[in-house]
């Protein structure tokens, strides 16, 4: 049962990302043709707010629930892996208007016809587990 | 009330994003880290895709918590647009209403593209294609990139790391050669 707080985190992000009409193939249209604020508002603001709470971890030493030392996810540098990789998610991004989290909250929003693109992005997955090997990274 | 006339509104950009922070905070907080399209690799593992590569041959089991938070963004999702309702449809820009109008792409005040997103049109081969690219490209280009919108642009970006800057820079080159450039072509 302790799982059970991220049942609660994942309700409330499907919550936020409806609110926000993130999850809308219109608005992320919108943002590609650069046609309205909305996104790169939504985008900025969350990095800023990320920022300040990262800061504030690291300087604070804040420890975890449990109280550990919070981790993060350091990145190794290289440029092929991000920026192909990247290109291939955008392009996927900008055709179904969804990122993989507003793929599952619209099934929530009783869009069924989304386990169809749940079960690509899976197999596209799968696929990059199978040639991972002979990609640049 | 405040609250639920706060919930039964579409929310400003200033609020929605710090909201999508906090929910990387309470995901740090708890031990974890932001990102979803990792989900994607742990349901591969868990469906027994580690016999055919190594790259699903990890502990998934230390992956299921974000199972459980994906299976609740599903219950956001229902409760928010059971519960929550916006009054008014969404306010999209009217060049963009205009322009995918061009391509024959009708906003008719729905989140997505009804004709787009039926099962009739999936059951068109075009209607189907369309998903199963767009959906490949996006577990694809996810885990080649390391991360998605949630992993790179907030998580990454927060934590200033260079990587995730390239990553983003790739989304919105991909995003704009599908819109500018391949949108006209399959529309």
């Amino acid at each position: 049962m302790k799982q059970i707080k991220f049942l609660f985190i994942g309700t409330l992000f499907g919550i936020i990302m409806t609110k926000s009409e993130v999850i809308s193939w219109f608005r992320i249209q919108e943002m590609f043709r650069f046609q309205s604020f909305h996104m790169y508002g939504i985008i900025g603001s969350a990095i800023i707010t990320g920022l300040i709470l990262v800061k504030t971890i690291k300087r604070n030493k804040l420890k975890t629930i449990y109280g550990d030392s919070i981790k993060f996810n350091d990145k190794k540098l290289s440029i092929p892996r991000y920026l192909f990789g990247g290109i291939i998610f955008g392009l996927g991004w900008a055709l179904t208007g969804a990122c993989p989290g507003p793929m599952f909250i619209m099934i929530g929003h009783g869009y069924a016809v989304f386990l169809i693109l749940i079960l690509s992005a899976l197999l596209g997955t799968y696929v990059y587990g199978l040639i991972q090997h002979k990609l640049p990274h | 009330m405040i609250l639920i006339d706060f919930l039964s509104n579409p929310w400003p950009w200033f609020i929605s994003g710090p909201m999508i922070a906090l929910v990387m905070f309470l995901l740090l907080w708890a031990g974890e880290n932001f990102g979803v399209s990792s989900t994607l690799r742990t349901i591969c593992s868990i469906s027994g895709a580690s016999k055919h590569s190594s790259y699903f041959d990890f502990d998934w089991k230390s992956q299921t918590w974000n199972i459980i938070f994906i299976t609740g963004s599903v219950i956001g999702g229902f409760v928010a647009s059971t519960y929550f309702q916006n009054p008014e449809s969404l306010l999209i820009s009217t060049n963009t209403i205009n322009d995918l109008a061009e391509l024959g792409i009708n906003f008719n005040s729905d989140i997505v593209p009804t004709e787009l997103f039926n099962w009739d049109s999936v059951s068109t081969l075009k209607g189907f294609l369309i998903m199963l690219f767009g959906g490949f490209l996006v577990g694809f280009g996810a885990r080649w990139a390391g991360g998605c919108t949630s992993g790179h642009a907030i998580s990454g970006l927060s934590n200033l790391q260079v990587p995730s800057l390239i990553a983003v820079i790739g989304f919105f080159i991909g995003g704009l050669i599908m819109t500018f450039i391949i949108f006209p072509l399959i529309f």
